[in-house]
């Protein structure tokens, strides 16, 4: 039997109750906990009091209380985050975004669907299915995270190659700001008056406010597509080829890489017909018109011939289509036979540099006695090398941790960048300065501040200043479910 | 000179608080969009030149001072341009700041998605990174897509690392008296569907196999070969596309128009009204300025608010 809140409740309690609802507003150990994590390896954050509101009001009401009270705001969407960006530090109001899921309309005048936060990214592409258009961005979480975690993450998905990451897609939105006023960001209109604040507050991981109305654009779907599986003997090959099709100017709708070890961890695991002694597969997708998705596809195993591919498979329908994205998309849970834990990094390089930056994370690896998987959006540079291990064994995450600070050096000098759609949250803020000059920071802070002056929102994120979160620690305890 | 010099250089000139009010000149070919800069306004100019260009890449790093046209002859030689447009004489540098985009936006997107990294030189003097090379990041706040259209009020842009596209095979317009809303529906990624409440015209960009396939599509729905609109009215309408579509044909408060079906621009013989201040946007940009220029001496007198 749940226990009665009223006997307990503290102010804060009391008026954020008063200002939703008693079983929309959770303060008991059990809810503290289970908010108090995304889907990264981070522990150790802090939950005060989460609320679930069903309105731009009741948020605008939990961000007041939570002021008046001195408590700070972390918005929360389907909690599928990888950098920390939603673990609460020091006993914030948490405002979960699940229950405001609401598909508002859909506008094919203007190509736009109004939706609430909560609603679940492939929930919003089934919906337009019907009317012949999708939301573009597909992270492999799309199952269950949220477009107000898109929003806030600028998540991208193996198809962002061609569409674009999430920024592209959001046209605009109303947000909750700091002092609970509320705020358009962005209109329908071709060319809004003024600066691009919708611009600078997607991928902001909540740290400018809360979306809680979003205009999302719809994407015609592709009246052709094909599919199809290359594989090579050796990685330098098929790296190669990657560098090779974007140089030939075919910018595909897709392009995944899988190394032998995930290759191979992946076919036991859903059979989809991989090559298992293969050094590594590609997995291209193109769409369009049938005329450039034949021309395309001549183009592609034309570049794929010269760099050795070994085999070329062309989905013949739907079904081995989906088929072989499916061993993609699941590749994560394949990795459970293996080792019981994994960390991953999400680093982008320069696509031309794909084939030294690869080396370099296999000789960090070997020389920390690491297993590493490849899997990762290839077109675009998008690393996700995943470190393998068993928490276990003594030792091994500070092995881990080595490893992976070594990846991040690697993939900065090679003049790429820290994250590609994961974001920074908690987890990469102590590598910002290895990007960004202490002025460079200075003026995000200031695009920060512009938006919460007083540091109340998902303070202490991606920025390496603000609140403490002393009780925050990486990579003690296996993750429990994790998508890239 | 190397651009890093050539930047340090512009960070110089530019000065610090003390040095008084600023404004970049790149090609003044649209110099009075949201206000002319203060009489008293002290010019600079950016860097020239391009830094770096990787075709394999699709990036293309660049000096702001860099005219449009001098990058995309580079660029052709390997096939590839930006979705950048101005008149004669523009700079990349320009282009940005005012923000205002061409007329193959429906099929290659807005051009605030084509700057990667930008360094500028801040209210301080300080040169700023913003963003990063690659052509996926979100490492940080995304501060490039402030600067686009800011019209140089938040820093002052030296350089811009871009993205580039392949230039289509081929292209070709189409025209004729058919129902513009009908076109715009049956065609896939058209570059442009424009209409003048009478006439609609297509822009078809691509593998020649789909401007031929598309092209047979736009000769059923009655439109054929043509050279394309006529030179477009001088005024710039911001609309919905929903709106732009439903433009008054008896030209109201416009004049003869142009409407971009699709985006949303109109171009029309008479300026737009004034439009309502979006709710609290008014104020966010009164605090990102300040934040980003205390003093207001980054390109006084121009107003991101009053674009038009």
């Amino acid at each position: 039997m749940r226990r009665s809140l009223s006997s307990v409740r503290s102010p804060l309690v009391a008026e954020l109750v008063e200002a939703l609802a008693v079983d929309r507003v959770d303060h008991n150990d059990l809810a503290r906990r289970l908010f108090a994590r995304d889907a990264s390896v981070i522990t150790g954050g802090r939950t005060g009091v989460v609320c679930f509101p069903t309105s731009t009001e009741e948020v605008q009401a939990c961000v007041r209380v939570a002021r008046r009270h001195g408590r700070a705001v972390v918005a929360r969407g389907s909690g599928t985050g990888l950098a920390g960006g939603a673990v609460p530090c020091d006993e914030p109001v948490v405002v979960v975004t699940t229950k405001m899921n609401n598909i508002l309309s859909v506008d094919t005048d203007n190509r736009i669907a109004w939706v609430e936060p909560g609603v679940i990214n492939l929930d919003l592409t089934r919906a337009l299915t019907p009317h012949g258009f999708h939301f573009a961005p597909d992270p492999s979480s799309q199952q269950s995270c949220s477009i107000g975690g898109n929003l806030a993450n600028n998540s991208g998905g193996p198809h962002c190659l061609a569409y674009g990451v999430t920024s592209a897609h959001i046209v605009a939105a109303e947000v909750v700001l700091a002092d609970g006023s509320r705020a358009m960001l962005g209109d329908l209109t071709a060319e809004p008056a003024g600066y691009d604040l919708r611009g600078v507050f997607v991928g902001s991981e909540g740290t400018m406010g809360i979306a809680t109305k979003i205009a999302v654009r719809l994407t015609p779907n592709p009246p052709a597509l094909c599919t199809m599986l290359l594989d090579f003997a050796t990685v330098r090959d098929a790296a190669m080829a990657v560098s090779g099709i974007i140089a030939a100017g075919v910018v595909p709708a897709a392009i995944e890489m899988m190394d032998a070890a995930i290759t191979r961890a992946v076919e036991q695991y859903v059979g989809a017909g991989y090559p298992i002694d293969a050094a590594a597969v590609l997995l291209v997708e193109v769409d369009g018109l049938a005329g450039s998705v034949e021309v395309e596809r001549a183009i592609i195993e034309r570049v794929g011939r010269a760099n050795n591919a070994r085999t070329i498979r062309v989905a013949a329908n739907d079904a081995e289509r989906a088929l072989l994205w499916k061993g993609r998309k699941t590749a994560f849970g394949a990795i459970a036979r293996i080792k019981p834990n994994y960390y991953l990094h999400d680093t982008v390089i320069p696509r031309t540099k794909l084939v030294e930056v690869l080396e370099a994370v296999y000789e960090i690896a070997d020389r920390h006695q690491l297993l590493v998987m490849n899997v990762f959006h290839a077109g675009d540079g998008n690393l996700h090398p995943l470190l393998v291990y068993d928490a276990r064994e003594p030792g091994i995450l500070e092995r881990v941790h080595q490893a992976g600070a070594e990846i991040v050096a690697v993939s900065l000098a090679a003049g790429g960048v820290l994250s590609g759609e994961h974001g920074i949250g908690l987890e990469k803020r102590k590598f910002m300065a290895q990007q960004f000059s202490a002025d460079d920071l200075d003026h995000q802070n200031r695009a920060r501040r512009a938006f919460d002056p007083d540091n109340v929102m998902n303070p202490g994120k991606v920025l390496p200043t603000g609140a403490s979160c002393g009780d925050v620690q990486h990579l003690d305890t296996m993750p429990e479910g994790v998508w890239l | 000179m190397a651009l890093s010099t050539a930047l340090e250089s512009f960070a110089e000139e530019v000065g610090g608080i003390d040095a008084g009010a600023v404004c970049v000149r790149g090609g003044a070919t649209r110099w009075a969009v949201g206000g002319a800069p203060r009489a008293d306004t002290r010019e600079v100019r950016a860097p020239r030149g391009i830094v770096s260009y990787e075709p394999a890449e699709m990036t293309v790093q660049v000096g702001a001072g860099t005219s449009i046209a001098e990058l995309h002859d580079e660029l052709a030689a390997h096939r590839q341009v930006t979705v950048l447009e101005g008149p004669a004489g523009a700079t990349v540098g320009g282009a940005l700041a005012v923000g205002r985009n061409g007329l193959r936006r429906l099929r290659h997107g807005p051009m605030r998605d084509v700057l990667l990294e930008a360094r500028y030189v801040s209210a301080e003097g300080r040169l700023i990174k913003a963003g990063g090379p690659t052509v996926k990041n979100v490492t940080g706040f995304d501060l490039c897509r402030l600067h686009v259209g800011a019209l140089g009020t938040l820093g002052l842009l030296g350089q811009a690392t871009l993205r580039t596209r392949p230039l289509p095979e081929t292209m070709a317009w189409f025209g004729g008296a058919a129902d513009h809303r009908v076109v715009l529906g049956s065609l896939y990624r058209p570059a442009a569907v424009l209409w003048d409440g009478l006439t609609t015209w297509v822009l078809l960009e691509g593998y020649g196999v789909d401007v031929e396939a598309e092209g047979l599509l736009c000769g059923r729905l009655g439109l054929g070969p043509s050279d394309g609109p006529p030179e477009l009215p001088a005024h710039r309408w911001t609309t919905s596309p929903a709106d732009a579509a439903r433009f008054p044909t008896d030209h109201g408060d416009a004049g003869p128009f142009i409407a971009e079906l699709g985006v949303g621009i109109v171009h029309a013989s008479q300026p737009q009204p004034a439009q309502p201040p979006a709710t609290g946007r008014h104020e966010l940009q009164q605090r990102l300025r300040h934040e980003f220029d205390p003093t207001s001496r980054l390109n006084p007198g121009r107003d991101p608010l009053g674009r038009e």
